[in-house]
C-alpha cells in the first residue's frame, strides 16, 4: 500500500523507485523523524537528569564542585540522621491519610454529581476550580486561612461558642499536620471526583435497575455493580493521586516550609532545603533517590489496576 | 419496569407518581426531603467548602487594612467599603506585570513546543506503528509518572551546564518534560478514533505522510488540541519548583515564585497585596476554564482512561 504512494499517477514518464524514494515512505525511518523532536526533550531533561540524579547521590557534589564517588556515604549518613526518619513517616502518613481522604470524599462526591438534578454542568463546573487554580496561589489563601491571630475558621468557631482562643493552626506539631493534609484533601479532591464521575457515567443504568428489582439496596447496588465496574479507573486515578501526594512540594513549602520543628517537612521539601538551600547536592539526590522504590511501588499498583481492566474486557 | 414493584422496594412513601421518564433513571423514586437529606446538603456543604477559600481570597482582595485585621469591630464576612488599593499598589508599586507576562510566555512557549512535539509523536506511535512503536508508548506513560520533585536537583546541574540558568529558556525546555507525556498519551486517543480509511485514500492519492498529518488529522483533532493545549497551560502556569529552583532574579520569576518569595516582607505580611497577587494569578485560568469547561474536564478524564 505505502509503495502506491511513490509513484504519482500525474506524472507522464514513470521514472524508477529509488532508494531514497522507498526510505520516504519506510515506516521506521518515517517513525524515527516523527518521534525525534518528543525523544530529544524526554532523553535530555528527564532520563538523563533521572540517571545523574542516582549518580550524583553516590558523591560529593556541592552546588558549583562536582563532587567524588563516595559510594553509599550519603545513604549511610541519612540512615543515621533522625531528622530523615522522622520526614520519611511525616511523608508516608501525609500519603496515607490525605489520599483516603481525597478517595472517600472524592468518590461520594462524584456518586453525588452523577444524581439528576438541576444546574448540574455548573455545579460541575465550579467544583473543579480548586484545581485550576495554580496549587501555590490557593495555598497562599489557606495560609491567611489559617493565620494564628486572624483565622476566620477562629473566628467562626469562637462565635459559635466553640472554642475560647484562636487555634494555632501552623504552630503546634500536629494542628500543622492536619492543616497541610486538609489543605492538600481540598486540593486533590476535584480531580478525583471529576474523572470517577467520567467513569460512573459510563456505567449503564439498566444494571441498577435490574438490580432493584432483584431487591438491591443502594449499599449492594454500590458495593456489587458500581464498584467493580469502576475498579480500573479508580486504580488509576488513586495511582496518581498517592504519586504526586507523596512527592508534595508547593503546598508544603508555601504552608510551612517544614515547620514547626521538622514536622511537616516531606522528603521533596526536605531534599530541596539541603541541595539547593544548604548546597549539599550530593544528600538532596539521595533523598530523591530514596524516593524512587515509593514511586515504584505505586507505578506497579497502577500497571496491576490495568491488566484487571483487561481481564474484566476480555 | 413497572413503577409499582420498584415504589414498593425502594420508596415506601409512595411518591412516586405516573411520570415515568427513561431518561430519568431511577432518580424519580427519591421524595423530595429525602433528596435534600441526602442530595442536596452534602453536595451544599462540599461545595461550600471547595469554593469558600476563593471567595476569602477576593474578599480580602478587597478590604480596607484595618477591616483585616479587626476581626471584632467589623464583621470579617463582608465588606462595604471595598478599595482597589491593593490592585494598584500591586500593578504599579511592584514588577507584578512582569511577573504575569513572564508567567504567560513561558507557559505559552512550553506548550506551542510540547503540542508539536506530541502531535508527531503520538501519530507516529498510532498511524505509523513503527517498530517498537508499543513500546515506546509504555516508555513515555511511564515518563509521565516521574514526578518533578525527584528531577529538579540533577535537573539544575544540567541547567547549569547548558547555561540556561536564571533564563525563560530553562523553564521553557524543560517544561516539555512534564507536558510531552500527557499531552502525546491524549492525542494518541484522540488520534485512535479518526477512520484509518481516511488515511488510506490520502495515500492512494499519493499525500505524503506529511500532507496526511497537516490536512487530514489535524483539523480533525481540533478538540483534542484545544483540550491539550490548556492543558498544558495550566499545568505550566501551576508549575512551582523549577521556577523556584532554575531562577533567581526578581524580573524573570514567574507569578507563583514572585508572590512567594516578593511579597513577604519580615513578618508583617501584606495580606491584602498577597491575596490580590493570588486573585489576578489565578483569573487568567479561570476565564480561560470559564469558556472551555468542556475540553478541560476531556483532557483531564482523557489522559486516565487511555
Amino acid at each position: 500500500m505505502a509503495d502506491i504512494a511513490v509513484a504519482p499517477g500525474r506524472k507522464a514518464a514513470p521514472r524508477e523507485t529509488t532508494a531514497w524514494d522507498r526510505l520516504k515512505v519506510n515506516r521506521n525511518w518515517l517513525g524515527f523523524w516523527f518521534m525525534v523532536p518528543a525523544m530529544a526533550f524526554l532523553i535530555l531533561f528527564l532520563a538523563y537528569p533521572l540517571v545523574l540524579g542516582v549518580w550524583l547521590s553516590f558523591t560529593d557534589a556541592r552546588i558549583g564542585r562536582t563532587g567524588n564517588f563516595v559510594g553509599l556515604e550519603n545513604y549511610e549518613w541519612l540512615s543515621e540522621d533522625s531528622n530523615f526518619w522522622l520526614v520519611v513517616f511525616n511523608t508516608v502518613f501525609y500519603t496515607t491519610v490525605a489520599s483516603v481522604a481525597k478517595f472517600a470524599i472524592g468518590l461520594y462526591l462524584a456518586l453525588l454529581l452523577n444524581e439528576r438534578m438541576p444546574f448540574k454542568a455548573m455545579i460541575r463546573a465550579l467544583v473543579l476550580i480548586p484545581f485550576i487554580v495554580p496549587t501555590v496561589l490557593s495555598a497562599i489563601a489557606f495560609w491567611w486561612i489559617y493565620d494564628s491571630n486572624f483565622s476566620i475558621v477562629s473566628w467562626g468557631l469562637r462565635n459559635l461558642g466553640l472554642i475560647d482562643g484562636n487555634i494555632n493552626f501552623l504552630g503546634d506539631v500536629w494542628n500543622a499536620r492536619w492543616s497541610v493534609i486538609f489543605a492538600n484533601v481540598w486540593r486533590g479532591i476535584p480531580f478525583i471526583a471529576i474523572t470517577l464521575l467520567a467513569g460512573l457515567q459510563t456505567v449503564s443504568p439498566s444494571l441498577y435497575e435490574a438490580a432493584t428489582i432483584d431487591g438491591a439496596n443502594s449499599w449492594q447496588r454500590f458495593r456489587y455493580i458500581t464498584y467493580p465496574l469502576l475498579t480500573p479507573i479508580i486504580a488509576v486515578v488513586m495511582t496518581f493521586s498517592v504519586l504526586f501526594t507523596f512527592t508534595d512540594f508547593q503546598l508544603i513549602w508555601v504552608l510551612t516550609r517544614g515547620g514547626p520543628v521538622n514536622a511537616t517537612h516531606l522528603m521533596a521539601t526536605l531534599s530541596y532545603q539541603r541541595a539547593i538551600l544548604g548546597g549539599n547536592l550530593g544528600e538532596g539526590a539521595a533523598i530523591s533517590t530514596a524516593m524512587i522504590p515509593f514511586l515504584f511501588a505505586a507505578i506497579m499498583i497502577s500497571w496491576f489496576g490495568l491488566q484487571r481492566r483487561t481481564w474484566q474486557q476480555g | 419496569m413497572t413503577d409499582q414493584t420498584a415504589g414498593r422496594i425502594v420508596d415506601p412513601g409512595g411518591k412516586t407518581g405516573g411520570k415515568s421518564d427513561a431518561s430519568e433513571g431511577m432518580s424519580y423514586l427519591d421524595s423530595l426531603p429525602r433528596r435534600l437529606v441526602t442530595l442536596y446538603l452534602p453536595l451544599g456543604i462540599i461545595c461550600f467548602v471547595l469554593l469558600f477559600p476563593f471567595y476569602w481570597m477576593a474578599l480580602t482582595a478587597i478590604k480596607p487594612d484595618e477591616q483585616l485585621l479587626d476581626l471584632n469591630k467589623y464583621n470579617p464576612l463582608w465588606t462595604w467599603n471595598p478599595t482597589f488599593k491593593h490592585f494598584y499598589k500591586l500593578l504599579f508599586e511592584t514588577q507584578y506585570p512582569r511577573w504575569l507576562w513572564n508567567t504567560m510566555f513561558v507557559a505559552t512557549a512550553a506548550t506551542t513546543l510540547s503540542i508539536i512535539s506530541s502531535v508527531l509523536a503520538a501519530y507516529a506511535i498510532v498511524r505509523l506503528k513503527y517498530k517498537g512503536a508499543q513500546y515506546i508508548g509504555g516508555l513515555i506513560f511511564l515518563a509521565y509518572l516521574v514526578p518533578p520533585s525527584i528531577l529538579f536537583i540533577p535537573l539544575s546541574t544540567v541547567v547549569f551546564q547548558y547555561g540556561l540558568f536564571d533564563s525563560p529558556m530553562a523553564l521553557i525546555l524543560t517544561y516539555p518534560t512534564i507536558l510531552i507525556p500527557f499531552s502525546t498519551w491524549l492525542l494518541m486517543g484522540y488520534f485512535k478514533t479518526i477512520p484509518f480509511e481516511l488515511e488510506e485514500c490520502a495515500l492512494i492519492d499519493g499525500a505524503s505522510r506529511w500532507q496526511i498529518l497537516t490536512k487530514i488529522i489535524l483539523p480533525l483533532a481540533i478538540p483534542g488540541l484545544i483540550s491539550a493545549f490548556i492543558f498544558c497551560f495550566t499545568l505550566c502556569w501551576n508549575e512551582f519548583i523549577y521556577a523556584l529552583t532554575f531562577l533567581s532574579s526578581t524580573q524573570h520569576k514567574t507569578v507563583p515564585v514572585a508572590i512567594v518569595n516578593e511579597f513577604v516582607d519580615g513578618d508583617i505580611y501584606r495580606w491584602g497585596s498577597l491575596m490580590a497577587g493570588a486573585l489576578a494569578g489565578s483569573l487568567p485560568l479561570v476565564i480561560l476554564y470559564a469558556f472551555f469547561v468542556e475540553h478541560y474536564v476531556s483532557a483531564m478524564t482523557g489522559a486516565v482512561k487511555e
